[in-house]
């Protein structure tokens, strides 16, 4: 890799100053340092903050929401009580990603601005216009099985990777984040961007913005939800489609639902008007069908990816089912239930 | 008195302590000082043109980069790409790594970096600018398939498919019953732990010592003395621990020509390791094409076959494998037209993996009997019995051996296959479908030349020496038995010796041969050093074995007996005493039986049965239960045999369901060149996998009635598993790996598209 300055800065204040264009905040590292090593991330110096204080805290407030530190692992987020007692859906889409090595390591601010999985993003020897703007995206039209079916450009089809992040869009969570001037609360519907013409800009973040936390609004779904995540394998593999459902039931009827879809876009993709449907509805299966459509209205596949249409209609189904059912998927068993 | 067996009991790895503590040294961790210099690669960015500018300017200028090597600087090597040929090349032009400017694929090396760290080396690689001119490439095999060849030169020890019998395209249209497809399946790379890597020690003579990751030190040897015009003494290889290779280190890669090239010009000790990306750049199992033809009559008796493979390889090589020959081997029919093709294209060389040919064969012909079977509405399994062969019809030989009914036996019955329904969907549990397949396998048994020496001392240690590599594949632990049992020694007074050029020659460890090969040359030099220890023994007058000849004594804990009088004996210790030498040395060898050779032929079998559940809706498949029932010789140890097995199992799960490597016909150059997107197996995919061995006693194909056990576990898996998944959901998925969106026929077959 390109060297590097590190740094090691003792206070937010000193990290936030410290942040430059070419500087890049170092959580677990388990996806920059690879991209370093790639030759694709090159920041001129890395800001370490793994060290710093006041971030690696989860506490439930007043109003009941549940507010994570930038700095807790995925690993910890996903065994702790309260994330395990209030958001369950937060630990299965957690536990679904990654392996138990990666999510030792990596942060809840990191995994927030983890990178596509591109093919194409990754090797330096291809075009790639999120890498490399004005490069082209041969993507289009090449290898384009694990690529973005919702929301895409001309200049680029790639898809968010996170498991965590689907679950926190269905959750309506908020990335608080602090600059230069002071603290700023992101909605996850706004956190991160399709890619338009500018490609190489994953999220709405500053330059000199750091996350410190994640906020999660408090929810009354109980057991009626889940993370389905369908792939090439059952684990250790990015998804084909996901699907983070919530869904809170009011004597029989539905009051209140969110559904995110993952492995299909540039962001996680929620469509406020697909969850309508079905509030005051009871969950029937024969509506799932109409909310599976409203989410994917507007789909198109590049070739390799067109099976992603069908595949996310059906797993969305499913997911609605097994969240009205109180029969969450596990990440545990050895299968799909 | 009973003697203790060793050989056919189940041994812990005698090397597996040293590999789970890390005292076991694999090739880049020998000489980590700050003397040895570090190299890195730069590949090409296109498949096919030459390199019009190559500045590696701002790569010179790093601190701490020593050189940079291009085709424009490079030392002079060998000229004609004859000295380049490896031991078990195929016919054509071998890669010469920086030869000039022309580039024959995407991932062909154009630079190499050699600086005093690897980071340094790895970064400056990147600042490298080259200028290429590409030409059209072609990537694609379907698209390739009307100019596809039979090739002209035959790769040696591959047969060619044998000359049709009968005509098959008439019997085939006057068959009652036909079934007829093509079948695709996809490449993949290999994808071994430790990836390759050489790393070069030049002592102070000038002299190279050379830790290569190579299935066996002569062929490294072989190579860099061919290729840089050395003196046999002026190179040793050594490479006592290989992290798997199956087949990718058959033959000598680029990283081993680089540095050798880099520690010859700058006269000083280099490392290259790949990184994982890299190792999509050297070799890979080619994407391959069938078409298969069954007819039968209505009692399902084949009546003719036909089965055509076409395999992708390189412009530069006819890389070919064994991959028809299969079907007709394993069932007879009167009719016969067998014929194996390639297309050539802009992308590396293909090299052997695990059964190369033998699974992509299979998994055409034994996924076609299954759907004849459906055609005939017969039991699947009862089909291949009926048509099962006594006679190698390929090669027109008896068998040595083929107990491939008795394991059929033992498998259908531990896996149930009695209460299989005929009919898919029959089974299903919730939201998943139950199916289940079974498919035939079968690979060669052979021998090939292999020299062993064994060293007894007055303590009773015992060192055995081969040069053969242990790929993981158990060969230390076996040798130990071997030799243990031969000298009535215990395991932990044998030390063996592998991967090392200075020990007796043996070939590559490939094609299952080494358990066999090895074995018996070891079991060889055990029985010549009996014989001189009985002589030992034998020395004193009043020696109690005095007249003893050597099939009349045993030696057994430390003593040579005599059977009849067991009181009769004499410890090793009074042997050497008497003999008053203080080591017994003595050489063994082995190698094939050129009269058994002539007439029989050899081969392990075997009988796959597996248990698919799928879910309706999604496609979801796991395979929850395999019983592989093998027929392979004597077992020497059950439990490395069945970690060879389980392996090979896994990776048929794998080819099946998830190994896919994709190219990107555009840029022709393969994408997903990690392990994070070429997916493999993982925990959660695998779950219940039974082996079992079916008695198979055969002194024709090896002195130890071994056959090898390196390659049958792959053979049937994958198909079986295909097998399975249509008796679950009646959906026949003729194109490999059988991902989600096929399952679910969501994705368009390639081959009809055609």
């Amino acid at each position: 890799m390109r060297p590097f300055h590190y740094e090691r800065p003792r206070g937010l204040e000193e990290a936030i100053a410290g942040k430059t264009e070419a500087a890049r905040f170092l959580g677990g590292g388990t996806n920059l340092i690879d991209l370093m090593k790639y030759d694709v991330e090159r920041p001129a110096s890395l800001l370490d903050l793994t060290r710093l204080e006041g971030l690696r805290e989860v506490e439930r407030n007043g109003e009941g929401a549940l507010r994570i530190g930038a700095l807790v692992t995925n690993a910890d987020a996903a065994a702790h009580p309260l994330v395990r007692e209030h958001h369950p859906l937060l630990a299965d889409a957690i536990l679904a990603g990654a392996t138990a090595q990666l999510r030792n390591m990596a942060t809840m601010g990191g995994n927030l601005l983890q990178r596509t999985r591109c093919y194409y993003f990754y090797d330096r020897q291809t075009p790639c216009n999120k890498r490399e703007p004005g490069t082209g995206c041969p993507a289009k039209d090449g290898v384009n099985r694990i690529h973005a079916i919702l929301g895409t450009s001309e200049h680029c089809i790639a898809t968010h990777p996170s498991d965590m992040c689907v679950a926190l869009a269905a959750l309506e969570a908020v990335v608080v984040v602090r600059g230069p001037s002071g603290e700023r609360r992101i909605r996850m519907e706004d956190f991160h961007r399709l890619p338009g013409d500018t490609p190489e800009r994953d999220t709405t973040l500053d330059a000199r913005e750091v996350v410190t936390a994640i906020e999660i609004p408090a929810g009354d779904y109980g057991r009626h939800h889940t993370y389905l995540k369908l792939r090439d394998r059952l684990s250790y593999a990015f998804a084909l489609v996901s699907v983070a459902v919530a869904m809170e039931l009011r004597e029989g009827r539905i009051s209140r639902l969110r559904v995110a879809l993952g492995g299909v876009a540039h962001k996680p993709w929620r469509v406020k008007e697909a969850e309508a449907l079905l509030e005051g509805q009871a969950p029937e299966e024969e509506c799932f069908g109409a909310v599976a459509d409203r989410l994917l209205q507007g789909a198109r596949g590049y070739g390799h990816n067109d099976f992603k249409i069908g595949l996310a209609r059906l797993a969305i189904a499913r997911a609605l089912h097994q969240a009205a059912a109180a029969a969450p998927q596990s990440h545990v068993a050895k299968r799909i239930a | 008195m009973m003697h203790h067996p060793l050989i056919g009991t189940p041994q812990d790895r005698v090397d597996g302590r040293a590999k789970v503590t890390g005292a076991a040294r694999y090739v880049a961790d020998f000489e980590t000082g700050a003397e040895v210099l570090h190299a890195h690669v730069l590949n090409s960015a296109i498949a096919t043109g030459r390199i019009r500018r190559i500045d590696t300017s701002r790569a010179l200028a790093v601190p701490g980069v020593v050189e940079v090597f291009t085709h424009e600087n490079r030392p002079r090597t060998a000229w004609f790409s004859s000295a380049y040929k490896d031991d078990v090349g195929p016919p054509g032009k071998p890669l010469r790594p920086l030869y000039d400017a022309s580039i024959a694929y995407s991932g062909e090396p154009v630079a190499l970096v050699v600086a005093e760290s690897y980071e340094t080396a790895r970064y400056a690689a990147n600042l490298i600018e080259v200028e290429y001119e590409a030409k059209p490439h072609e990537t694609d095999l379907l698209k390739q398939l009307p100019n596809s060849y039979v090739p002209k030169k035959r790769r040696s020890g591959i047969n060619p498919p044998p000359r049709p019998k009968g005509s098959a395209a008439s019997a085939l249209e006057n068959a009652p019953v036909k079934h007829v497809a093509r079948y695709l399946i996809a490449a993949e790379h290999h994808n071994p732990m430790e990836t390759h890597a050489t790393t070069v020690i030049r002592e102070a003579d000038g002299k190279l010592l050379i830790h290569d990751k190579i299935q066996g030190a002569y062929a490294t040897k072989h190579y860099v003395c061919s290729v840089f015009g050395l003196s046999e003494d002026a190179v040793r290889v050594v490479s006592p621990f290989i992290g798997g290779a199956f087949g990718s280190g058959l033959r000598p890669h680029y990283q081993l020509f680089l540095a050798v090239m880099a520690a010859m010009a700058l006269e000083r000790s280099v490392k290259l390791v790949l990184t994982r990306d890299q190792q999509f750049t050297i070799a890979h199992r080619p994407e391959t094409w069938n078409e298969i033809a069954l007819g039968a009559k209505p009692d399902g008796t084949l009546s003719a076959i036909r089965h055509k493979a076409v395999g992708s390889t390189s412009r530069y090589e006819d890389y070919q494998e064994a991959v028809v020959n299969w079907t007709n081997l394993l069932y007879s029919a009167p009719d016969v037209e067998l014929e194996y093709e390639l297309v050539q294209l802009d992308i590396e060389t293909p090299s052997d993996m695990r059964a190369p040919g033998a699974p992509l064969g299979a998994f055409a012909a034994e996924s076609a009997m299954d759907e004849l079977a459906e055609k005939l509405g017969v039991d699947p399994l009862a089909l291949r019995l009926h048509n099962d062969t006594q006679i190698d019809e390929v090669m027109n030989k008896y068998h040595t051996s083929k107990e491939l009914r008795a394991a059929c036996q033992l498998g259908a019955e531990r896996f149930g296959w009695r209460h299989r329904p005929l009919a898919p969907r029959s089974m299903r549990q919730g939201r998943e479908l139950i199916g289940w397949g079974l498919a035939f396998g079968a690979w060669e048994a052979q021998m090939q030349k292999h020299a062993a020496r064994v060293m007894l001392d007055a303590e009773g240690h015992c060192t055995v020496g081969v040069a053969t590599a242990d790929l993981g594949t158990g060969t230390y632990t076996i040798l130990a038995q071997i030799a243990a049992e031969a000298l009535g020694l215990s395991m932990n007074k044998v030390t063996v010796l592998l991967g090392d050029s200075a020990l007796p020659q043996a070939p590559v460890s490939g094609g299952s041969w080494t358990a066999a090969s090895a074995g018996s040359a070891v079991h060889d030099a055990c029985a010549r050093l009996k014989a001189e220890l009985l002589l030992a023994a034998q020395t004193r007058n009043d020696s109690p074995l005095v007249g003893a000849k050597l099939e009349e004594v045993m030696f057994d804990r430390e003593r040579i007996v005599l059977m009849r009088d067991p009181m009769r004996a004499v410890s090793l210790q009074a042997a050497f005493a008497a003999g008053g030498r203080p080591r017994i040395v003595a050489d063994g060898q082995a190698g094939p039986d050129q009269l058994t050779q002539l007439r029989y032929s050899s081969h392990t079998h075997s009988a796959v049965f597996v248990e698919a559940r799928v879910d309706e809706e999604l496609g979801q498949v796991r395979v929850t239960r395999v019983v592989s029932a093998v027929a392979a010789g004597r077992i020497l140890n059950p439990k490395t045999a069945r970690s060879q097995v389980v392996g090979g199992v896994v990776w048929g799960i794998g080819m099946a369901l998830h190994e896919e490597a994709m190219p990107d016909h555009n840029l022709g150059r393969w994408m997903n060149h990690n392990i994070a997107e070429y997916h493999i197996p993982v925990h959660a995919d695998i779950h219940e996998i039974d082996v079992i061995f079916a008695e198979e006693k055969d002194l024709l194909t090896s002195p130890l009635g071994v056959k090898g056990l390196g390659e049958i576990g792959i053979v049937g898996t994958a198909a079986a598993v295909a097998n399975a998944v249509w008796h679950a959901t009646g959906r026949r998925v003729r194109e490999l790996p059988m991902t989600i969106d096929k399952v679910l026929g969501l994705t368009p077959a390639r081959t009809e598209a055609r």
